[in-house]
């Protein structure tokens, strides 16, 4: 979750990412801050998020997108 | 049969009569056999189309929601004998089957739209470059009649069709059904492109008559061709005068005309949607929203979040994250941030593939360079001004009070007259044309056009401008009032007499000032031919 945070953080250095749950909702994060994210979770986790995960359900909290991950990684 | 037309009123009131009249339960079959009926009024010819993607795209989604059924089942079946690997094995054989049925339908029905749109198109191409060879040889145009809302349908079929792909959507098991989706007539002209599960969900629905309900619609039905008849209408005399000779109308015509046509296309674009969502609406059925006051917006990337959101949302599901996730995107991104360091590496994938979808959008536009041309204007200033982003925060940081109602006012006007500038290649459908008319403005020397009366001689008269100006300026009223919520719902908490004044007044308008065959192909909605 840590490494995540710290991705999410680079992105938007204003944001308090452990508390927000909706960041797609109320446009905090746009689809190219979704992109750019996909890459670096790619990188970091060694996992690939496909098109049909990106939804606002998935996106919307780092617990959320940090649940995905873990999905991922069992998937893979 | 053009929404404007006599023919559709008497078409739509016959079918809401029938439609609350007839048993609940066949309502949707009634709307199938009017979407048909409107369709073959439409132009029977090109029903086989229509006919073609509703079976194709169907019978794919069901194949393809059988083996996702057929996979969970066996996997379930077998979950103590098969190990990780294998049960990953058995899913990925099973997708690959899944996704050679998708990628077959899609190459269909693109293809098939890539023909009767754009053969004609690739020809004239063909043609230029054999007359740059001097080669003697041209192909002949080919003569293919448009199928009407062919770029609608096709995409929100195809729309369909990638959800139960993903999963994210069961296949609909009836044909009937399926067809109502994809040819429901109000969204065949103009959109909005809607996704199936949230307009199944009302579509099939058995709606009982509430008078509140219908009024509503029709409310919105009266306010879109207010818009479409009384604005669009009037104004296409005006813009089809300044566009149609270019070496007349440069200069200050050119703003003139870029400045009209915005106005045009919101009023025509924006009215044919009020009344697709009111008549919709009228029947109990949800259409999404396809605009959000997009003229307000303080920038080119706000107004695309504002303006044909369907389509955009289309774009940004089926094309922009497909291509940004894919795996040759995910190796490119991989190599960009080895190459060019962290801040550039990790932009450029994403522009990348932002560039591919203003590509699709410009194609998807229309069959001409303008429109190509058109998209990669868009994308080229949306990626600027991500650039220019950090520039902006600290102007910001060291102008707090460049934040007051005095500068959003400033970036609403300077996004408008950015997006009467790209209209521009709209309007023209010419990039050379396009390119010239656009240099004029800045070099004119003709403003005297804008107070000496020649004005007056483009097809509009001075009641033609005050009729003009005064819907232009309800329009702009309305739009602010709907800041703080539905306009229509504070009318309706209004005593008897007020409600009256304001809907019979407006209806009033719409049959005074709404003006009837005047310029040229009146009536027709500028996105019907996209």
């Amino acid at each position: 979750m840590e490494e995540l945070l710290h991705i999410l953080n680079e992105l938007h250095p204003d944001i308090d990412f452990t508390t927000q749950e909706h960041l797609i909702d109320d446009m905090i994060l746009d689809s190219f801050d979704i992109v750019t994210l996909i890459a670096e979770i790619g990188d970091t986790f060694d996992v690939t998020i496909t098109a049909d995960k990106i939804v606002p359900e998935n996106f919307n909290s780092a617990k959320a997108l940090y649940a995905l991950i873990q999905e991922m990684e069992d998937e893979a | 049969m053009l929404f404007t037309s006599y023919g559709f009123f008497g078409f739509a009131g016959a079918l809401l009569l029938l439609y609350y009249l007839i048993p609940r339960r066949h309502q949707w079959k009634l709307l199938l056999a009017a979407s048909y009926a409107f369709y073959l009024f439409s132009g029977p010819a090109t029903v086989l189309y229509i006919l073609a993607t509703t079976l194709t795209v169907w019978y794919t989604a069901l194949r393809i929601g059988q083996n996702a059924d057929r996979q969970s089942a066996w996997l379930k079946e077998h979950k103590a004998e098969l190990d990780r690997e294998a049960k990953k094995a058995y899913r990925e054989r099973q997708k690959g089957i899944r996704r050679r049925w998708l990628a077959a339908c899609l190459l269909l029905n693109l293809g098939i739209l890539a023909v009767v749109k754009y053969a004609n198109f690739a020809i004239a191409n063909v043609n230029g470059l054999l007359g740059l060879f001097g080669q003697g040889a041209r192909l002949q145009p080919v003569s293919i009649l448009l199928p009407l809302g062919i770029s609608f349908y096709t995409f929100q079929a195809i729309g369909y069709l990638v959800d139960v792909y993903r999963g994210s959507q069961p296949a609909q098991r009836s044909l009937p059904r399926f067809a109502l989706f994809v040819s429901y007539f109000p969204l065949l002209i103009q959109g909005p492109i809607s996704r199936y599960g949230p307009l199944s969900g009302t579509l099939y629905a058995e709606h009982r008559f509430d008078g509140a309900a219908v009024s509503r619609g029709l409310q919105r039905v009266l306010w879109g061709y207010f818009k479409k008849m009384v604005v669009a209408d009037r104004i296409v005399a005006a813009v089809g005068t300044i566009i149609g000779d270019v070496g007349a109308y440069h200069g200050a015509w050119a703003l003139v005309g870029m400045v009209f046509y915005t106005v045009q296309l919101y009023a025509d674009f924006t009215g044919g949607i009020d009344i697709t969502i009111g008549l919709s609406e009228a029947m109990g059925i949800t259409v999404q929203e396809n605009f959000l006051r997009p003229y307000f917006s303080k920038s080119l990337k706000e107004y695309w979040r504002r303006w044909h959101i369907s389509m955009c949302d289309w774009f940004r599901n089926y094309v922009f994250y497909p291509v940004s996730s894919s795996p040759l995107m995910q190796r490119f991104a991989k190599y960009s941030r080895a190459h060019f360091g962290g801040a550039v590496g990790r932009r450029l994938p994403v522009y990348l593939s932002s560039f591919t979808v203003w590509l699709a959008t410009g194609v998807w536009h229309g069959a001409s360079w303008n429109f190509i041309v058109w998209g990669l204007l868009n994308w080229a200033i949306l990626m600027l001004s991500e650039e220019l982003e950090p520039l902006y925060d600290r102007f910001h940081a060291r102008f707090p009070a460049a934040g007051g109602f005095g500068y959003r006012l400033f970036t609403v006007g300077r996004t408008f007259l950015l997006i009467c500038c790209l209209n521009l290649f709209d309007c023209y459908v010419n990039v050379g044309d396009t390119l010239y008319m656009l240099a004029s403005i800045p070099a004119a020397r003709n403003w005297r056009i804008l107070w000496d009366g020649s004005l007056l001689a483009v097809g509009l008269t001075g009641l033609d401008y005050a009729i003009l100006a005064g819907g232009t300026l309800l329009m702009l009223g309305v739009s602010l009032a709907q800041r703080r919520g539905s306009v229509r719902a504070r009318i309706a908490k209004r005593p008897y007499a007020v409600r009256f004044a304001v809907w019979y007044g407006l209806f009033l308008l719409v049959l005074l000032m709404g003006a009837y065959g005047i310029g040229y192909d009146a009536g027709q909605f500028i996105y019907n031919r996209f």
